[in-house]
C-alpha cells in the first residue's frame, strides 16, 4: 500500500498542469484558426478546472492526514548553468501551505464559477473564444502566482494575469473607452511588475537565492524568519509593496479599478471583485516574515491600507453605477486587508480575504440583476429600505467632499499631471526636434503628415 | 568526405548571391519571388549546416573544414557566437520573401534583399577584423540602392553611411598600422551602425522609406556584432564603459520616443534602437550572466521584432500606411495577424512563455551585479517598451468596429510564416535551457579571451555608473 504522502507531488502537479493543458489547449487551437465550439470550450474549461480543485482539495486531505504543513513540488531547474563558484538557476517550484492552499482552492471554485456564468452570459458573442482563451490564461496564472515557491516563478503568474486582465478590460474593443481604460490598467501593471522583477533580483542577489524557503526561513508559513539586514529588507519589502499596491488598487493607484468595470461582468467579478485585486494583499502574506523583521515596513503597509480604505469608502457613496460601487466596495476591503496584515494578524487578513473574496464574486454577479433584486427587496418589505447614515459633514465641506469622492480623489488627475502629461510632452519634444533634424539633414522642409491610408477622407485631402 | 567537411558556410553565403542574379534575370514579379524564395530556403538549409557541425565537432573553438589543408586563417568560420546568427538571420530573410504580397516589392527588391542578406551572412561568418571591417562597410550600400532606386530620399541615410563607411576605412588603415586610435575609431563606428543616440536619425528615416529593408538591415544587429568582434575582444574598459552608457541611454530614450510615436512604423524603428542597444549594454557590461543574457536577447530580437515587423508589413499591404494617431479596429478583419504582433512585441519585452523571458532575467540580473541602477534602467525600460508594445496593439488592432467588403484575412503564406515565428518564440521559452546553455558557453569563450588579450588571469567585468568591481564569474 502506497503511503499517503507518495501521492502529494503528483497530486499537486495535477493542479498546474490542468489549468496550463487547458491554456494550451485553446491557446493553439485558436492559434491554428481552429477555434473549439462553445460546448468544447465549456467542457474543457469545466474539466480543467474541476481536475484542478480536486488535486487541490486531495492534496489539502493529505496534508492534514500526514500531518504536513509545508509541501513542496519541484518541477526542477528550468535553466541553469555556471560554475560551483558561481550559477544561475530558475527552479520551478510549488509550495502548498496553509496559505497558498485555501487561496489555489478559491481561485479554482471562483474561476470555475465564473467559468460556468460567462458560458451563458457571452452565449453567441463574437468574443467568445477570445474571453475564454484569455480567461484560461488568467486562471493559469493565479494558479501559478498562488503556488509559487520562487518569486521568479511568482513574477511569471504575475504577468500573466496582469496581461490577461488588461485585455479583458478591453474586451469590448470595438469601442474606445474600454480599450483606453485598458491601456491604463495595462500601464500600471506594467509599474507593478518592475517592481516586483526588481524585487526579484534584488532578493536574488542580496539573498543569493530567490526561493522562499530559503529566503524566509524554512519554517512554514505565516513562521519565518528573514535572513538579511535591516536595509536590505526594507529595500526588498518596499519594493514587493509597490509591486502589491499597483496590483491590488492601493494608494496611489487606485484609479485603475473602477475603470476595469468596461469589461463584461465575469471578468470584473472575478478578477477585479475577487483575485486580481487580492493579489497584492497575497504577495505581502507570501513575505509577511518580512514585515515582521521590519517596523518601518508593517507601519507603510498599515498607513497605505488605511488610506486606501478611507479614500475607497468616500468614493464609493458618490458612484452613480453599481459596478463602480462594487469596485470601490471591493477596495475598502483589501485596504483592510491589508492593514491587518501590516498589524501581524496574518490568519484574520487570510480568513477576510478568502471570505470577502466570495462575497464580491456573488454580488458582481447579481450586479447585472442589482435593479430587479432591489424591487425584490421592496416588495417584501413594503417600501424602500432606510437610507444608509449619511457624514455629519455640512455646507462647503460636503460639496468639497462630494466632489473629491466623484473624482475619485483626483488620483488619475494627479498622476496625469504630474507623471504622464510631462513624459509625453517631453518625448514628443524630441520627436518634433528629431524630425526638424531629419528634414535638416535631408535638405528638405517638413513634409505633410503622412495620411492615414484607411480613412479615405484624409487620403482625398492630402491629394 | 564527410557531411561536416563540405564548405557550407561558403555555400551559404554563395546561395544568395547566386540568387540574387537569378532574380534580376525573371521576367516579372512573380517570376522574382519564385526564384528568390527557392534560393532563400535553400540558404536557410545550408545555413543549418554550419551550426550542426561546429556541434558536431565538439561546439568548441571555431568550424573550419579548410582547417586541415593548411590554407591559413579561414575567411569565413563559425563559432558559438556565429553559428546560431547564420540560420536566424537566414529564417528572417526567408520568411520576408515568403510572406511578401504583391503590393510590397519590386523585382529590384528581391536582388537587393538577397544582395544584402549575402553580405550579412558573410559578415557573422567572418571573425577577421579586416575583412569584417570591410563587410561591415559593404553592408552598408544595399539599402542605400534600394532607396535611390525607389527615389525616396538618400540623403540622410548616404550621410550616416558615409560616416560609417569613413570611420571602417580609417580604422581598417589603423588597423594595418598598428596605430593606437584605431579603437577609439572603431567605437565610434560601432556606435553609429548601431545608432546610437545622437547618431540614430538615419534609422526613424530608413523605416519610414523602405521598411522592409530598414527591418531586414536593423534585425540581425550588425552593429552588435562589430562590437562584439571587434571591441570586447581587446578594447580597454573604458572604451566598453563609454559604448555602455552610450547604449543605456540610447535604450532609455528609444523606449520613451516608442511609447508616444504616431507611425507605426517609426514605433518599430524605435523599438530595434532599444532592444538593439539593451543587447549592447549586456555585452559591454561584461559578466558571464549579463554575455548570456545579452546573446538570449540578441536571438529574441532577431525573431520578435522581426515577426514584429513582418505583421505590420502584412497589414500595410492590406490597408496602406498605419499610423498610431486613432484607433483602426482592425482585429475583425486579421485576427491572426493582432495575436501575431500581440505575442511577437511581448515577446520582446520578456513576456514568461517567451524567448525573451529567460534572457531579460539574465540581463537584468547581470545588470543588477554590474551596478543596481543600470537594473533599474533595464528594467524601466523593459517596462516602457512593454506599454509602448500594448499601447500600439490597442490602436491598430481595437477601438473601433470597421467593415471591409473584400475579405482580407490571412494568407497561407503569411500565416506560415506567423506560426513558424509563434513555434520558435514559444518553444524557445517554454524549453530554454538548450540555447542558453550554448549562449553561455559563448559567453564564457568571450570572456576567457579577454582576459587573454589583455593579459589578467582572470576575467573582470566593466564597471558603469559607479557600480563595484567584482571577480566575474568562471
Amino acid at each position: 500500500m502506497p503511503e499517503p504522502s507518495s501521492f502529494l507531488t503528483p497530486l499537486g502537479s495535477v493542479v498546474v498542469l490542468a489549468p496550463a493543458a487547458l491554456v494550451l489547449l485553446l491557446g493553439v487551437t485558436s492559434l491554428f484558426d481552429r477555434k473549439l465550439s462553445e460546448r468544447w470550450t465549456a467542457w474543457a474549461t469545466y474539466l480543467a478546472t474541476c481536475l484542478a480543485l480536486l488535486a487541490a482539495a486531495g492534496v489539502f486531505v493529505l496534508m492534514l492526514v500526514t500531518g504536513t504543513r509545508h509541501v513542496v513540488v519541484s518541477f526542477g531547474d528550468w535553466v541553469h548553468f555556471g560554475g560551483s563558484a558561481s550559477h544561475f538557476h530558475f527552479s520551478v517550484k510549488f509550495v502548498f501551505d496553509r496559505l497558498s492552499v485555501p487561496f489555489v482552492a478559491l481561485s479554482l471554485v471562483l474561476c470555475g464559477t465564473i467559468g460556468a456564468f460567462a458560458d451563458r452570459y457571452l452565449h453567441r458573442e463574437e468574443g467568445y473564444n477570445r474571453f475564454f482563451v484569455l480567461y484560461s490564461l488568467f486562471t493559469f496564472g493565479m494558479v501559478v502566482t498562488s503556488l509559487a515557491g520562487t518569486i521568479e516563478t511568482l513574477f511569471a503568474g504575475w504577468e500573466l494575469v496582469g496581461l490577461s486582465s488588461a485585455l479583458l478590460v478591453a474586451y469590448y474593443h470595438e469601442r474606445p473607452a474600454p480599450v483606453k481604460n485598458g491601456l491604463r490598467v495595462w500601464v500600471v501593471y506594467r509599474i507593478s511588475d518592475a517592481a516586483l522583477l526588481l524585487a526579484a533580483v534584488v532578493m536574488h542577489h542580496l539573498a543569493g537565492e530567490g526561493d522562499f524557503d530559503r529566503v524566509l526561513g524554512e519554517r512554514p508559513w505565516p513562521d519565518g524568519s528573514v535572513a538579511m539586514a535591516w536595509l536590505q529588507i526594507l529595500l526588498v519589502g518596499g519594493l514587493l509593496l509597490i509591486a502589491a499596491a499597483g496590483k491590488s488598487a492601493l494608494v496611489p493607484f487606485s484609479g485603475w479599478l473602477p475603470r476595469a468595470m468596461e469589461g463584461p461582468t465575469p471578468s470584473s467579478a472575478v478578477f477585479y471583485g475577487a483575485l486580481s485585486v487580492h493579489l497584492g494583499a497575497y504577495l505581502l502574506l507570501r513575505v509577511s516574515p518580512m514585515l515582521d523583521a521590519s517596523v518601518v515596513l508593517s507601519a507603510a503597509v498599515v498607513v497605505l491600507g488605511l488610506s486606501t480604505a478611507a479614500l475607497a469608502a468616500l468614493c464609493g457613496r458618490a458612484q452613480t453605477d453599481v459596478k463602480s460601487v462594487l469596485s470601490y466596495a471591493s477596495l475598502t476591503q483589501v485596504g483592510l486587508i491589508v492593514a491587518e496584515i501590516g498589524l501581524g494578524l496574518r490568519y484574520v487578513a487570510l480568513v477576510h480575504l478568502l471570505g470577502h473574496a466570495c462575497l464580491r464574486t456573488l454580488q458582481f454577479l447579481r450586479a447585472p440583476s442589482v435593479l430587479r433584486d432591489r424591487r425584490s427587496i421592496e416588495n417584501a418589505l413594503g417600501g424602500r429600505p432606510e437610507q444608509p447614515p449619511q457624514l455629519p459633514v455640512s455646507g462647503a465641506w460636503r460639496a468639497w467632499l462630494y466632489r473629491f469622492a466623484l473624482e475619485r480623489g483626483y488620483l488619475d488627475a494627479i498622476l496625469d499631471r504630474f507623471l504622464v502629461r510631462p513624459f509625453v510632452l517631453t518625448f514628443r519634444w524630441f520627436d518634433a526636434l528629431e524630425r526638424r533634424a531629419t528634414d535638416a539633414l535631408a535638405g528638405q522642409s517638413a513634409p505633410a503628415p503622412v495620411p492615414d491610408q484607411s480613412k479615405p477622407e484624409e487620403v482625398e485631402q492630402a491629394a | 568526405m564527410n557531411w561536416n567537411e563540405l564548405p557550407w558556410t561558403e555555400l551559404t553565403i554563395a546561395l544568395p548571391l547566386v540568387g540574387a542574379g537569378f532574380a534580376a534575370t525573371a521576367r516579372d514579379w512573380e517570376g522574382a519571388w519564385k526564384r528568390s524564395l527557392g534560393f532563400v530556403l535553400l540558404t536557410l538549409a545550408c545555413s543549418v549546416m554550419p551550426l550542426l557541425a561546429f556541434e558536431a565537432d565538439g561546439g568548441q573553438g571555431r568550424w573550419d573544414p579548410f582547417a586541415s589543408m593548411g590554407l591559413g586563417a579561414p575567411l569565413f568560420a563559425v563559432d558559438g557566437l556565429s553559428a546560431p546568427l547564420l540560420p536566424l538571420v537566414a529564417l528572417l530573410h526567408a520568411l520576408t520573401v515568403l510572406a511578401t504580397p504583391r503590393t510590397k516589392g519590386t523585382r529590384t527588391s528581391f536582388v537587393v534583399l538577397m544582395a544584402g542578406e549575402a553580405i550579412q551572412l558573410a559578415t557573422f561568418a567572418c571573425a577577421e577584423p579586416l575583412p569584417l571591417m570591410a563587410l561591415l562597410a559593404l553592408g552598408m550600400v544595399p539599402p542605400a540602392f534600394e532607396l535611390a532606386v525607389r527615389r525616396r530620399g538618400v540623403r540622410v541615410y548616404a550621410l550616416h553611411a558615409g560616416l560609417f563607411v569613413a570611420l571602417m576605412a580609417t580604422a581598417i588603415v589603423g588597423q594595418v598600422t598598428g596605430a593606437g586610435w584605431t579603437v577609439v575609431v572603431l567605437m565610434l563606428a560601432v556606435l553609429v551602425r548601431s545608432g546610437t543616440v545622437p547618431a540614430h536619425l538615419w534609422v526613424g528615416d530608413l523605416f519610414e522609406k523602405a521598411f522592409g529593408t530598414a527591418m531586414l538591415f536593423m534585425a540581425p544587429l550588425c552593429g552588435t556584432y562589430a562590437a562584439v568582434r571587434l571591441l570586447v575582444p581587446a578594447a580597454p574598459d573604458w572604451v566598453l564603459q563609454g559604448i555602455g552608457l552610450a547604449s543605456l541611454v540610447t535604450a532609455l530614450y528609444s523606449a520613451g520616443m516608442a511609447a508616444v510615436q504616431r507611425d507605426a512604423r517609426r514605433l518599430l524603428s524605435y523599438l530595434f534602437l532599444s532592444h538593439a542597444s539593451l543587447v549592447l549594454v549586456g555585452m559591454e557590461l561584461h559578466t558571464a550572466m549579463s554575455l548570456t543574457g545579452a546573446l538570449c536577447l540578441w536571438a529574441s530580437v532577431v525573431l520578435s521584432l522581426g515577426g514584429m515587423g513582418l505583421t505590420l508589413r502584412a497589414m500595410e499591404a492590406r490597408f496602406g500606411r498605419l499610423t498610431l494617431r486613432d484607433y483602426h479596429g482592425l482585429y475583425g478583419q486579421s485576427p491572426a495577424l493582432a495575436v501575431c504582433f500581440a505575442m511577437t512585441g511581448l515577446a520582446s519585452v520578456g513576456f514568461p512563455g517567451t524567448l525573451g523571458f529567460v534572457a531579460a532575467e539574465l540581463l537584468v540580473d547581470g545588470a543588477v551585479m554590474a551596478a543596481p541602477l543600470i537594473g533599474v534602467a533595464l528594467i524601466l525600460t523593459a517596462a516602457v517598451n512593454g506599454i509602448a508594445i500594448l499601447r500600439a496593439y490597442l490602436l491598430l488592432f481595437t477601438g473601433v468596429k470597421r467593415e471591409f467588403s473584400v475579405p482580407l484575412q490571412i494568407t497561407w503564406r503569411e500565416r506560415f510564416a506567423v506560426l513558424t515565428l509563434a513555434g520558435l518564440i514559444l518553444g524557445g521559452g517554454l524549453i530554454p535551457q538548450p540555447g542558453v546553455r550554448d549562449r553561455h558557453a559563448a559567453a564564457v569563450t568571450l570572456q576567457k579571451a579577454r582576459a587573454e588579450a589583455l593579459g589578467r588571469e582572470e576575467p573582470r567585468q566593466t564597471v558603469l555608473l559607479g557600480g563595484d568591481e567584482v571577480k566575474a564569474e568562471e
